[in-house]
């Protein structure tokens, strides 16, 4: 069992706070995704998992027990670093037997996990080379070895394929998640990626300034965020934020974009918004692809706008169109035959059963 | 006339005159490198090559009025002479053992050291670094007088006599060599990546096994380039042999050569420059074999990668 526990775990700098006591339970087997913009506290969380960084406060608990004054070592993790950190003077066998030699594991024992562990990852011709005659794939890979080979509690990853190329990247995210599949150690993986966070995770982790702003599964996360932070970081193209405010029309709620654009309400949300009528600072959040082309059938709480259309871009399987309402600019997805051109006006369609209403002012998803 | 004239001044300019040509600028650049290479190389070499042409010369034809640059009857017997001496078998000896034993004693401390001040973060450890360095900027000159004191302190104290011993020098050279070598060590250490140290402490090393089997071995070109300055200032050194020895057998060769083969006013040039030839071999012997290690050393971290 190698459940990952943490209570109130603090991280000072000096006097600077990077984490402010986060709490989270991750369970045996699980792969979890921390993610979050530069500065939000996602790899110090994770150094102090491994170890690497000394808490200030709180407790970090691997397998039950309680990890604070344990040094790296003994926590029985390992870890993936951004840039590999392979030993550069040692061949790729001895990169992965190094922790295993260190531990004065048997030889034929050592042999056997390092060529099973080269197995997984596809890299038994590479044993006998140097860390400098790899590409970074394939370094990546060796990384990755050195962790499975040591057969830890926890896996530990520290944005792994930052360095590699778009393409790899891609490659190798669907490499790990195969990995995973096999070995199936409990993972905690950072990434400033939300797709990478997205795809690979059992459960994501949004953090933010010092704190996690939600935990849920990649489906939870983009169809139900709890504030504007997660709804606009998970996603993309990001999600479209108009100011807005809520009005009474003949027993029925409309929100307001501009004077001359509002929408009803969906009826199943009368009750949860009643309390919001005329208050100030309210957001509507409606992703791109609840903003479509109009179509013959329309489906309810859909309801059709004309808009100047700004920008056009074409990815191929749809095109993107920028607008602007009121101030703020707005993307939709339409299809690519919908003929959007820029500079002329375009009927678009909005789904308000997805619709996503936020006070601005404490940032929570109402 | 005039319309003509420039019309043929334009069709002559060839398109690099205006613009200037990359192939004639390094041509140039070259050319006055080599200039400037070779003015320095007969500068620094014409020594070397005094020092052998009149190491084969009789001590009659030296004081003869001869050209100075040719030898006229050439002999070994300055290299048999000094060769059959045991006092300067003496000081090559001494000078050898005092070396290696700096070499070792300098390399142990200041790899240990400089690990520390640039990986085993705790307070202090910038000041300590930066402390290392400033030690090395007090020259020797003013650094024997305390060391005077401090022996004689030390033999009133236990009655140990420091003075006038070789293996003193092996005390005193590391007070030259620790503090450089130790600088150009955290430089080295310090442009090793920090996941390195991390990686191998999640693999379970101690911080003497990281340093042993990861450190070293990737700082490896840092530590020749250390060894080598250090054998080199260990070997040379002139001033502290010269202050704290005096017999005959304690003398290292610097020292020996100047203090016997000067006797009163009477130089015995044939036998001074066949010494200070011989003496010079072996730094020259030691740099030819790891001259590539010692500019990889001295570079690193000049550039990323």
């Amino acid at each position: 069992m190698a459940q990952v526990t943490l209570r109130k775990v603090i991280k000072k700098y000096d006097e600077v706070l990077a984490v402010r006591g986060i709490d989270l339970d991750i369970t045996d087997k699980e792969f979890i995704v921390l993610v979050g913009p530069s500065g939000c506290g996602k790899s110090t969380t994770l150094r102090m998992i491994a170890g690497l960084e000394e808490i200030t406060g709180g407790d970090i608990a691997i397998g039950g027990d309680v990890v604070n004054d344990v040094p790296p070592k003994d926590r029985d993790i390992a870890m993936v670093f951004q840039n590999y950190a392979l030993y550069p003077h040692m061949n790729v066998y001895e990169n992965m037997s190094f922790g295993l030699k260190l531990k004065r594991t048997p030889k034929d024992e050592i042999d056997r996990r390092v060529k099973q562990a080269a197995q997984i990852l596809d890299i038994t011709e590479l044993l006998d080379r140097k860390p400098k005659q790899l590409s970074g794939g394939q370094r990546q890979r060796v990384a990755m070895g050195r962790a499975i080979v040591r057969d830890p509690k926890v896996f530990l990853f520290d944005e792994p394929l930052s360095n590699l190329d778009a393409k790899l990247r891609v490659q190798m995210r669907t490499e790990i998640k195969k990995v995973h599949q096999k070995v199936r150690t409990t993972t905690v993986y950072v990434t400033h990626d939300q797709v990478e966070a997205m795809t690979l995770a059992d459960r994501v982790v949004v953090m933010n300034a010092g704190l996690i702003e939600q935990v849920g599964s990649p489906n939870d996360l983009y169809h139900s965020p709890a504030t504007k932070f997660v709804a606009g970081f998970i996603g993309s193209p990001a999600m479209n934020f108009e100011p807005c405010h809520l009005e009474q029309a003949a027993g029925a709620l409309r929100v307001r974009l501009s004077d001359t654009l509002a929408f009803p309400v969906p009826a199943d949300r009368t009750a949860r918004y009643a309390s919001h009528v005329g208050k100030a600072n309210l957001v509507l959040g409606l992703r791109p692809e609840h903003i479509i082309e109009t179509r013959p059938h329309i489906e309810p709480n859909q309801h059709d706008f004309d808009t100047m259309i700004d920008v056009v871009e074409p990815m191929g399987m749809e095109t993107l169109v920028y607008f602007t309402i009121a101030g703020a600019e707005l993307c939709g997805r339409v299809n690519p035959n919908a003929g959007a051109t820029a500079g002329k006006v375009m009927k678009l369609r909005a789904d308000l059963s997805n619709m996503h209403l936020i006070d601005d002012g404490t940032g929570r998803v109402l | 006339m005039a319309d003509a004239a420039i019309a043929t001044t334009t069709a002559a300019t060839p398109a690099h005159g205006r613009y200037g040509s990359m192939s004639r600028d390094r041509r140039w650049a070259l050319r006055w490198s080599y200039f400037f290479l070779v003015l320095f190389a007969c500068f620094f070499l014409m020594p070397p090559l005094y020092m052998f042409i009149t190491s084969l010369k009789s001590s009659a034809e030296i004081s003869a009025a001869t050209n100075p640059w040719w030898v006229y009857s050439p002999t070994l017997s300055n290299y048999i002479e000094l060769l059959s001496q045991n006092q300067y078998l003496t000081f090559f000896r001494n000078s050898a053992i005092v070396s290696v034993f700096v070499v070792i004693i300098t390399m142990v401390i200041s790899v240990i050291a400089a690990f520390a001040l640039a990986r085993m973060k705790f307070w202090g450890s910038a000041a300590l670094a930066t402390g290392v360095f400033l030690t090395y900027l007090i020259p020797d000159t003013l650094l024997f007088i305390p060391l005077f004191k401090m022996f004689a302190w030390v033999n009133d104290t236990f009655g140990i006599q420091l003075m006038n011993h070789w293996w003193t020098l092996m005390i005193l050279y590391p007070t030259l060599t620790v503090p450089f070598a130790t600088w150009i060590m955290i430089g080295y250490f310090a442009s090793i990546p920090k996941e390195l140290d991390e990686a191998a402490l999640i693999d379970g090393a101690t911080w003497m096994q990281t340093l042993t089997k990861i450190f070293i071995p990737v700082a490896l070109p840092g530590i020749i380039a250390a060894t080598i300055f250090t054998f080199t200032v260990a070997w040379a050194q002139f001033l502290y042999p010269l202050a704290f020895t005096t017999s005959t057998s304690e003398l290292v060769l610097p020292v020996g050569i100047v203090t016997t083969l000067i006797k009163g006013d009477v130089f015995n040039w044939g036998q001074i420059m066949t010494g200070a030839l011989l003496g010079a071999a072996p730094p020259l012997i030691i740099y030819a074999f790891l001259m590539d290690y010692y500019i990889a050393g001295l570079t690193a971290g000049a550039t990323k990668g």
